[in-house]
């Protein structure tokens, strides 16, 4: 990191994109693949496990790291609006009194790392590179403005702790295993409720509580067959779907009376 | 495996039977087992078929209990109950116990009334406060004609027992109701009275039905009884068919502007609901009146009281998210 704001103290952004690209070649490059790209939710779905693996590659002149090699995998789902709200008593009854809306928080997200975060960076450098649950990003609207509050805010907290129990959200401070020295494994778990879209996933490499390289993939959660037809003709033509599901009721009703007729 | 632990209920253990009938909801987007959703529809659809009603204030919360969003659950059991009061209404009809003037007298209302429901239902959601709703409405309809139905029918119990007979329908015993104008007759129920509460009553139906996601049954039939004073001849019948076009006309209205109707869900809960009205129809011949309206009135006081408990205890979690313009 040194070397990047030396570079970038010479003034130019030239200057700083070229040392940037120019880093890895020093140092450490990150292969990742994942098991596959697509997941295809059918009528039998009940969630999956997507693989990824990944390798450190060295090179000659790379260096010996005194505190050997952690992974951080965080996976983004599609983005999506959620209002988190909060029950008050008024008149003796429990109702929603307060809520904040959470601007385009990811609907899934798994941070998969190699041991236990603040044991691999510090807290800034978690924050600066998104890693862990306490340090992603996640904007609150406030009036006009979204802002960024503290991971003891309650309604963060609330909103962590609530897509955890969905088994939406997760932190697995084991769920990156290295088979090697350099090669490593690990299992994204999605639940069945995980959203369709596209998913990002963000692979990175620290060593020395930095940095050192990083890489990404992506894959997507997409319905298909029967579920992608019924969910297409309830969204695109909703009135047509729901005559037929009236018809439906209604011959259903028709069958069960010819079928148990007995006068 | 072993790397994600504290997960059970995501891992596949040892294959049960219930691990092979999982089916995934396309609307509801999530798994769900299908014979519980049967099973539902089976228990529901034969208490529908015992005492006459469509049962969706039962079905509503049950689907509710096992993950089902609130929204998606209300629009989809107006298909449920539609197939029900469907097949009810045709085993009425083979008896000539329907009358189609008052039916469509109520459904004159009725349209007006579900109509508003359905737009306060999409008001509400967007104002957070349709769990609320939700639960209120329960809470003070069921209790209160839970209660009503018990004391009524206790007293008929009583009354019967003292050797009076019980009387629903007393000759000449005339309310305000029937010094309404714009009087019609309706001549399979012998009755003669204004279309002003007839309309009052199918608007209201309609209304509460497509908020609470309810046919209605367990309220038409004692207004017909107590207000209208229509004969238990074709009062069960009537209502049904009311019911059905009510119920049917929700699902195409919940479908067209919210598009949370799941079908998949809806046609499981269909079949386990019809099978088990034609059961609970067997069960409820076997049955006099005023004791079945006492049941009645018993599991309806109970589901009103169980909400009651839920608004007034404090909720385990005090926080809830919720989808902008989603499904949950």
């Amino acid at each position: 990191m040194a070397r990047v704001s030396r570079h970038a103290a010479l003034g130019t952004a030239t200057a700083l994109l070229l040392s940037s690209f120019s880093l890895p070649a020093f140092g450490e490059r990150l292969v990742a693949s994942l098991s596959r790209h697509q997941v295809m939710i059918t009528s039998s779905f009940t969630g999956t496990e997507i693989v990824l693996f990944g390798t450190v590659e060295r090179d000659a002149q790379t260096i010996t790291r005194g505190s050997g090699y952690d992974i951080v995998v965080t996976v983004f789902g599609p983005r999506q609006t959620l209002v988190t709200r909060r029950k008050g008593r008024i008149l003796g009854v429990w109702a929603n009194v307060d809520s904040r809306e959470f601007v385009d928080p990811p609907s899934y997200l798994a941070v998969l790392a190699t041991k236990r975060l603040d044991a691999i960076a510090s807290p800034d450098m978690l924050r600066r590179q998104q890693a862990g649950l306490d340090y992603v990003s996640l904007p609150q609207r406030m009036g006009t403005t979204n802002i960024e509050l503290a991971p003891d805010d309650p309604f963060r907290m609330a909103f962590i702790r609530l897509k955890k129990e969905q088994g939406l959200y997760r932190e697995e401070p084991t769920g990156v295993t290295f088979l090697t020295p350099t090669l490593f494994r690990a299992g994204i778990p999605l639940p069945a409720t995980a959203p369709i879209g596209s998913y990002e996933v963000d692979v990175k490499l620290f060593a020395d509580a930095a940095v050192i390289a990083r890489t990404n993939s992506a894959f997507e959660i997409i319905k298909v067959g029967f579920e992608q037809f019924v969910a297409e003709a309830a969204r695109d033509y909703g009135f047509f779907y729901g005559l037929a599901t009236a018809m439906m009721a209604l011959l259903t009703g028709w069958l069960a009376s010819v079928v148990f007729r007995r006068d | 495996m072993g790397l994600f632990g504290r997960e059970p209920d995501r891992e596949p253990t040892a294959p049960t039977w219930t691990g092979t009938v999982q089916l995934y909801l396309p609307i509801a987007d999530l798994p769900v087992n299908m014979f519980l959703v049967l099973a539902m529809g089976v228990a529901v659809g034969f208490i529908s078929g015992m005492f006459g009603i469509g049962g969706g204030f039962l079905m509503t919360p049950l689907l509710i209990f096992i993950g089902i969003a609130p929204a998606v659950a209300v629009a989809s059991v107006s298909s449920h109950i539609a197939a029900s009061s469907f097949s009810g209404a045709i085993s009425y009809w083979r008896r000539k116990a329907i009358d189609i003037p008052l039916a469509l007298m109520l459904l004159a209302g009725g349209i007006l009334g579900t109509t508003a429901g359905v737009w306060l239902f999409t008001l509400l959601r967007s104002l957070d406060q349709l769990d609320l709703t939700i639960g209120l409405s329960y809470v003070t309809l069921l209790s209160v004609v839970g209660g009503l139905m018990i004391s009524e029918s206790v007293r008929a119990i009583i009354r019967e027992q003292q050797g009076r007979p019980v009387q629903l329908r007393r000759g000449g015993a005339h309310t305000w109701i029937h010094g309404l104008p714009l009087k019609v007759r309706f001549k399979r129920s012998k009755l003669y009275v204004s279309v002003i509460p007839v309309w009052m009553i199918g608007c209201t139906i309609g209304f509460i039905g497509a908020i609470m996601g309810i046919g209605g049954g367990f309220l038409l039939v004692p207004m017909l009884i107590y207000l209208l004073r229509v004969p238990t001849a074709t009062v069960l019948g009537t209502s049904m068919v009311l019911t059905l076009i009510t119920m049917a006309g929700a699902t195409v209205m919940h479908a067209a502007t919210n598009h949370l109707v799941d079908a998949v869900l809806a046609l499981i809960l269909m079949v386990g609901g019809v099978i088990g009205a034609q059961f609970g129809a067997r069960a409820g011949q076997n049955m006099r009146g005023e004791r079945l309206r006492l049941l009645l009135g018993l599991l309806v006081l109970a589901v009103g009281l169980r909400f009651a408990y839920a608004l007034v205890v404090q909720p385990e979690d005090l926080y809830s998210i919720r989808l902008v313009g989603g499904a949950s």
